[in-house]
């Protein structure tokens, strides 16, 4: 026998080249093993930081903005036909500010012989509720009504999405300077280009960014020569000929620079027009379009617009509902503990009390919203869509995670406490009321904002009692029709327009930081006052 | 005079009515204990402040009573009054409509800026709705308000030397506690109550095998209610998610609680939570925009490969792999939690046999500590499983509304959470077997996550015992 001081030398017999292999195989399961933890770990992660830099990055281009800065002339015959200088009546009177804002537009930019369809085109730029605070603004100081004055109007959001990049991949290339040019801008322009390569390069550029896979549809070329655009219609050789779309109607002089934006989609397929595109480029170049932080996003209501639309309204009602749960849910569920904890006898009834709270904190949520329809909805008859149900639902739902949280800091709390409060005369409620419930406080707050953070994330009970109505006042109070921020999301992220998801994203990071702040203020509490015995 | 209370917002006045008359009532009940002791108060049995409380307590609590039944039946009450008056061929019109016709009078008469529609008997009912609500306001007010004054002077009556005023007002404390812990039952049996009920009221026009076991499902537009296909969706999808979450819960909490060290989980373990407290909404935003393109570009991709026949997959825009996967990433921090305090439960000397035997780290967690930890893991995963099942936003988002059974996991499917919301949202009415079958959707959801938590939770409870 081997005593195990006397080392290797000895155990010679043991170390054979098959346990050897046996061992390396052992440590090698338990690299491997180790391995499949760190990766699994490392899944979670990346799944989380994948799912928040795709909602970040969808969201950036929504806390921006393009707004047109524009010189607009206030005219009473537009904005107040009737002279009634009533500051209601103009408020009101969009349609009339909107006529104006047209024709000012068209002046600038439209020939006086163009079709509806192109006006239809200019006036796309915008939504009609763009005009909405010139409209208020002109009614707050009737005095301006006649001088011009300088808005931002919000461009559509078709527009500004394409200011941000998107619509349409694109590429710019310069083509070279005009050598000769022929036609009118009524029936088309032809023109021959001082350099082969250059217009070999453009062509290299549309078959680089035409999709084959799928539309199959050949990219376009947009041309700008000085302040004019022209689109690319065919190309042969060194000539080029073009349409006429905006900017002074005029051919290019020989000489001039000509400049191809080249778009991967024809306006078939996108959602704005070579036309807009061309009106935007000029606005752009003459440094009338600027990005703006959006404001309206959380001054506004809902609205059909995405460019429009705001969580102001959202917010409030997030703030109502959540009013009415903490109402219910943070005396209730502390009251509830404090009996199950302190007072209740251990019998039939505490135990099935007990298990009927831990069953309860894991029934669907959606469950709860089918409560809620049933029986304050159906059977108590309140009214639908309304703070003062959702709260009371959302009280319901978080009520057995404050019960469990409170009965947990109450546990904390050493029995010495309670047994020093009776020790010196104190009834058994008086030691609960005066000493053993303000130590456990911080931690049964932390559990009520913790339940406060799950019930402001909640959406699905809140579907069930109508909280998806649209919304556009900000509500007054607990009985006021209203919707809260998750709902408006789930909204938000079913509309149809693309410029919808960003909206989404921006509203997800609203939220997302009204849950920060409630976790953060769970944290200092926790961190500040919580005593350790 | 009636007219006017029956618009009145009386919950508020009557509050501060009741507020005052419990300061009231304290302040009389402390004077007249200091009367009785003759300012000698060390003579009483309770501090004065007890008896006051206990004069304000038999004050409120009577009237409390009165106004909380009025609250629950007062405008039944007033609804069965009003449809006794309404004339003979409104009343033959059958309950459903006759019960739509008041919901219509009831909203106009509690609107204040409402206008006379020129429907001489709509008008009339409405006014005489308004009377009524008047009416029984001021019948629960006058209760109320004879309540507290029989209260006041009972509690006043009982007031004496030696009266155990400060044991009376704890006993009232500890019911009011009972009271609050109660209200937890209270829910359980409202939601039993209200989705049986509603239920069974389904199941009076629908046949319950065939809602079973039906294989077709078609409550918007049809009266086809067969649930299997949204059984299947629900479960399927459920299994994909537990496909991308046991593994990773499980080896997350592996590594954890074994491998990983103080600071490691000081760090990771609140990212995992962080998993769990995203709000649903966003992760079904994010199944729907960033992981649902992918799963259908990667199914086209799939179709396209040489011998895979043409459509093979479905390669929809919304489908159960893509909730399926979000949803795998969302419980994530359940399984890993959960399973993290079981694998800590496992008492440290099973392992330190282990190791004495010459055993590595895997091959214990492997052959001691998962056999040790097993029914508590088993139990993390059934509440995972039922959290998957009941989970809403991400399937309504993310998985699509068609019913339809399909092995295929990029093809859309529905749930049953699908087809709650999509039947309750909107404006419903409560007497269609379409909104009902929402409700026998709900039931059979609750049972099925109730025996599945219900398993859970008692062997995770045994499971400590065991170990404690």
């Amino acid at each position: 026998m081997n005593s195990p001081s006397e080392g290797a030398a000895n155990t010679g017999s043991f170390v054979t080249e098959e346990a050897l292999r046996r061992l390396k195989k052992r440590h090698g399961a338990e690299a491997r093993f180790k391995l499949y933890g760190q990766l699994a770990i490392g899944i979670a992660i990346v799944a989380l930081v994948t799912l928040l830099i795709s909602i970040f990055g969808q969201a950036s281009s929504a806390f921006s903005r393009h707004v047109l800065s524009y010189d607009l002339n206030i005219e009473a015959s537009y904005v107040d036909p009737e002279r009634t200088r009533d500051p209601d009546t103009i408020a009101r009177n969009v349609s009339g500010f909107n006529l104006m804002l047209q024709d000012q537009l068209a002046d600038e930019f439209l020939s006086e012989d163009a079709d509806r369809n192109i006006q239809r085109e200019l006036y796309g730029m915008f939504t009609r509720l763009a005009v909405l605070p010139i409209a208020r603004a002109t009614a707050d100081s009737p005095q301006t009504i006649g001088s011009e004055q300088t808005f931002n109007v919000a461009l559509a959001d078709d527009i500004d999405l394409f200011l941000k990049g998107g619509v349409s991949a694109r590429k710019s290339v310069a083509v070279g300077v005009v050598a000769a040019g022929e036609g009118s801008v009524e029936d088309g322009i032809t023109l021959t280009l001082a350099s082969l390569d250059a217009v070999e390069k453009l062509r290299a550029t549309l078959t680089e960014l035409t999709r084959t896979d799928v539309d199959n549809a050949p990219a376009v070329a947009l041309m700008k020569a000085g302040n004019t655009w022209y689109r690319l219609e065919e190309s042969e050789g060194r000539s080029l000929s073009l349409t006429y779309l905006a900017g002074p109607r005029m051919l290019p002089s020989n000489g001039a620079a000509i400049e191809a934006l080249v778009l991967a989609q024809s306006q078939e397929n996108r959602t704005v027009t070579d036309r807009q595109i061309a009106w935007t480029e000029i606005l752009r170049a003459q440094g009338r379009i600027k990005s703006k932080l959006n404001t309206t996003l959380f001054t506004n209501s809902d609205s059909t617009y995405p460019e429009l639309a705001g969580t102001a309204a959202a917010i409030v009602g997030s703030l109502l509902t959540m009013l009415v749960t903490a109402m219910l849910a943070i005396p209730v569920g502390i009251f509830a503990a404090v009996y199950l904890e302190e007072f209740a006898p251990k019998n039939k009834l505490t135990s099935l009390i007990e298990v009927n709270i831990n069953n309860l904190a894991a029934v669907p949520s959606i469950v709860f919203g089918l409560l809620g329809a049933a029986v304050f909805i159906n059977f108590m008859g309140l009214p639908r869509s309304v703070p003062l149900v959702g709260g009371l639902v959302l009280g319901l739902l978080v009520l057995p995670t404050v019960i469990i949280a409170s009965r947990a800091a109450l546990t904390a709390v050493p029995p010495s406490i309670r047994t020093a409060a009776l020790g010196v005369g104190a009834s058994k409620t008086q030691s609960v009321f005066h000493h053993v419930l303000p130590l456990a406080a911080p931690g049964i707050m932390t559990g009520a904002i913790i339940g406060m953070a799950r019930a402001l994330g909640e959406t699905a009970p809140l579907l069930l009692i109508g909280m998806v109505a649209f919304v556009a006042e900000v509500p007054d109070g607990p009985m006021d029709e209203s919707t809260v921020l998750p709902v408006l999301i789930y909204k938000w992220s079913t509309g149809a327009e693309r410029a919808w998801e960003p909206q989404t994203a921006a509203a997800i990071i609203v939220l997302l930081v009204f849950l920060v702040l409630m976790n953060l203020i769970a944290i200092i509490l926790r961190r500040r006052f919580e005593r350790r015995w | 005079m009636l007219e006017t209370f029956g618009h009145l917002p009386v919950a508020w006045l009557l509050f501060a009515v009741l507020a005052a008359a419990a300061f009231m009532a304290f302040y009389v009940g402390r004077t007249q204990a200091v009367g009785i002791a003759r300012g000698y108060t060390s003579q009483l049995n309770s501090q004065p402040n007890y008896h006051g409380y206990f004069v304000a307590m038999a004050t409120i609590a009577p009237a409390a009573i009165i106004l909380f039944l009025y609250i629950l039946f007062g405008e039944s009450l007033v609804r069965a009054q009003i449809a006794g008056e309404l004339p003979e061929r409104i009343r033959a019109l059958g309950d459903l409509e006759l019960a739509q016709y008041i919901d219509r009078i009831s909203e106009h008469a509690t609107r204040r800026d409402a206008l006379a529609t020129g429907n001489a008997l709509f008008d009339a009912a409405s006014d005489r709705y308004t009377d009524l609500v008047g009416l029984s306001r001021i019948a629960a007010i006058l209760l109320a308000v004879l309540a507290a004054a029989g209260g006041f002077f009972f509690g006043r009556s009982r007031l004496s030397g030696d009266f155990r005023a400060r044991a009376r007002v704890e006993d009232g404390i500890k019911f009011l506690l009972f009271l609050c812990a109660a209200i937890a039952v209270l829910t359980t049996i409202g939601i039993v109550a209200s989705l049986l009920f509603e239920a069974l009221r389904f199941f009076s026009r629908v046949n319950v095998f065939s809602f079973l076991f039906g294989t077709e499902w078609n409550a918007q537009t049809g009266a086809d209610f067969g649930a299997i296909p949204l059984f299947f969706g629900t479960f399927l999808i459920a299994f994909l998610a537990m496909l991308v979450a046991a593994p990773i819960g499980l080896f997350s909490a592996i590594y954890l609680s074994e491998y990983a060290s103080p600071r490691v989980r000081s760090i990771v373990k609140p990212i995992l939570e962080l998993l769990a407290g995203i709000p649903t909404v966003v992760y079904g935003f994010f199944a729907l925009q960033f992981v649902a393109p992918i799963v259908r570009a990667s199914a086209t991709w799939i179709n396209g490969l040489p011998f895979i026949p043409d459509g093979f997959l479905a390669a929809q825009p919304t489908s159960a792999l893509a909730a399926g996967l979000v949803m795998g990433i969302m419980i994530i921090p359940f399984v890993s939690s959960l399973s993290d305090d079981v694998i800590n439960a496992v008492p440290q000397t099973l392992r330190d046999g282990a190791y004495a035997m010459g055993a590595t780290k895997s091959e214990t967690v492997k052959q001691v500590v998962m056999p040790a930890a097993l029914p508590g893991v088993i139990a993390a995963l059934l509440l995972a499983v039922s959290r998957a099942i009941g989970e809403t936003m991400i399937v309504v988002m993310a998985a699509g509304q068609r019913a339809q059974i399909t092995p295929d996991p990029t093809a859309d499917l529905t749930t049953i959470t699908v087809q709650i919301v999509a039947l309750l949202t909107g404006d419903t009415e409560f007497d269609s077997a379409k909104t009902l079958s929402a409700f026998a959707l709900g039931f059979v959801l609750f049972i099925v996550t109730l025996i599945f938590n219900l398993i859970a939770l008692r062997v995770v409870k045994k499971y400590r015992e065991k170990y404690e």
